[in-house]
């Protein structure tokens, strides 16, 4: 109950108020609450504009996905990657699952088709093949966010927080498509289902899901929750929807195998996981923002456009040896633009991009194997641990890549 | 198949970064990171790394 103020949009113009004694006072326009006013705060209903411009109502960072709008793909500049490997990541922060190798593909905007309006990029799937999938086999793509920026979410406490998954997808396929959301460990999952309707048509999605109340959810920087999109699953992890379970059920009952249909596509972009039971509008991040979230995780010496491995000076290290140097000792120390969740993998590549070697800077010819002495979260200490000992005065390059994923 | 190597300091004592020799990755001795835990892994599993050079 409240008290209601309404602009009339029709019949006599004016003001019309409903009384009561609750405290509370609803402004509305043609019977419709824009604005409600309660003993516990004020809500609003729409958007905030200030002098043209609209503000969003909602809170900034509220989306635990980065790069849930596909804009960054450091690894691979805009090259398909096939994953031959399970754990093999594509765009930033989207890994996949594969319990066979070569079965799709991945691309950021693969097939050149429009993304939703208010996207550029979306990450897109192809099946390689008509794979039959096996009673235990898994396909997906997914994205593990760090228990650090979902502790708020209470999982797994008496606290815990209703969360919505939204996100735009498009498929070659139509029918019942599922996913999952999960602790850690894989013992607390909620397999999800949703529909496309229509082939090679954007669709939007949201999934409410009631916080879980059970479980161990890490508040770490390691995993805090999984995120999955399914792609093929077999009969052994398929059950109910739509529900808790600790019993490894993955994928809802007679979901749609995109690996199984060669050619298929699945695309999917403007992914954000939020707290409450409303999905809201995609939160549109500062492109620096992004970079600088995903290179927590994954950082190359690389100018951003250029793939990994690639034959080329832009961006590596320089510097000269002062004094010669024996093998493995320290020569030069690489600081990370941004510090890293963990101690990183870090890989070397020479100026022609073979990888574990170093260059002579002035010929950019392969110099010798290059180590790493100490790895940290923020830095490393990169040597020479082959071959000869390096002359007085050489100048030394290399290219790197540091990745601390979950 | 995955192979790791022992790496060294200018001492002459192990570092601790070990060499994931098909990839040519250094990976640190950190459990919080994904590529030691599966080195662990695959020590555990009864597989041993060749020694440093």
């Amino acid at each position: 109950m409240a008290i209601n103020i309404n602009a009339k949009t029709s019949g006599v113009g004016g003001l019309e108020t409903t009384a009561d004694n609750s405290g509370n006072i609803n402004i509305q326009s043609g019977g419709s609450t824009v604005m409600s006013v309660t003993s516990s705060g004020v809500a609003v209903t729409g958007s905030f504009s200030q002098n043209g411009a609209v503000y969003s109502t909602q809170p900034s960072f509220r989306n635990l996905i980065i790069n849930g709008d596909m804009r960054i793909d450091q690894r691979n500049a805009g090259a398909s990657v096939t994953p031959t490997t399970d754990g093999t990541y594509t765009l930033d922060r989207w890994t996949t699952r594969i319990s066979a190798a070569s079965k799709f593909s991945v691309q950021k905007n693969a097939g050149a088709v429009t993304p939703p309006a208010g996207f550029i990029n979306y990450l897109g799937v192809t099946s390689l093949a008509a794979t039959s999938v096996g009673s235990t086999d898994y396909y997906a793509v997914s994205q593990f966010i760090e228990g650090l920026n979902t502790a708020d979410l209470g999982f797994g406490t008496a606290n815990a927080q209703t969360v919505t998954l939204s996100f735009w997808v498009r498929s070659s396929l139509t029918g019942t498509f599922g996913g999952y959301i999960s602790n850690s460990s894989g013992g607390r999952i909620y397999p999800f289902s949703y529909t496309i309707s229509s082939a090679n048509t954007w669709e939007k999605k949201s999934i409410t899901i009631a916080g879980d109340t059970a479980g161990t959810w890490l508040t770490t920087s390691g995993i805090g929750i999984r995120v999955q999109f399914n792609l093929g699953f077999g009969s052994t992890y398929q059950g109910a929807a739509n529900a808790w379970n600790s019993s490894n059920i993955f994928q809802p009952t007679g979901a749609t195998s995109v690996v199984g249909t060669s050619g298929a596509t699945f695309y999917l972009t403007g992914v954000q996981l939020e707290a409450g039971s409303t999905a809201t509008e995609f939160e549109h991040r500062p492109y620096d923002m992004e970079l600088a979230r995903c290179q927590r995780y994954y950082e190359k010496s690389y100018n951003i456009s250029q793939s990994v491995g690639a034959s080329t000076s832009a961006g590596q290290e320089y510097f000269q040896v002062a004094g010669a140097r024996n093998i493995n000792y320290g020569l030069y120390t690489t600081h990370y633009k941004v510090p890293k969740r963990a101690s990183c993998t870090v890989t070397l590549y020479s100026q022609n991009g073979t990888s574990g070697y170093l260059s002579n800077g002035d010929s950019g010819a392969n110099l010798g194997t290059g180590g790493v002495l100490f790895i940290s979260s923020e830095n490393m200490f990169v040597s020479k641990n082959t071959g000869s000992t390096i002359a007085d005065g050489t100048v030394i390059s290399y290219q790197w890549t540091a990745e601390s994923e979950l | 198949m995955v192979k790791y190597k022992k790496t060294l300091m200018s001492d002459g004592t192990e570092a601790d970064v070990i060499l994931r020799t098909t990839d040519n990755a250094n990976i640190p001795t950190d459990e919080a990171n994904t590529d030691y835990q599966e080195y662990l892994e695959w020590v555990a599993e009864g597989n041993t790394p060749e020694e440093a050079e």
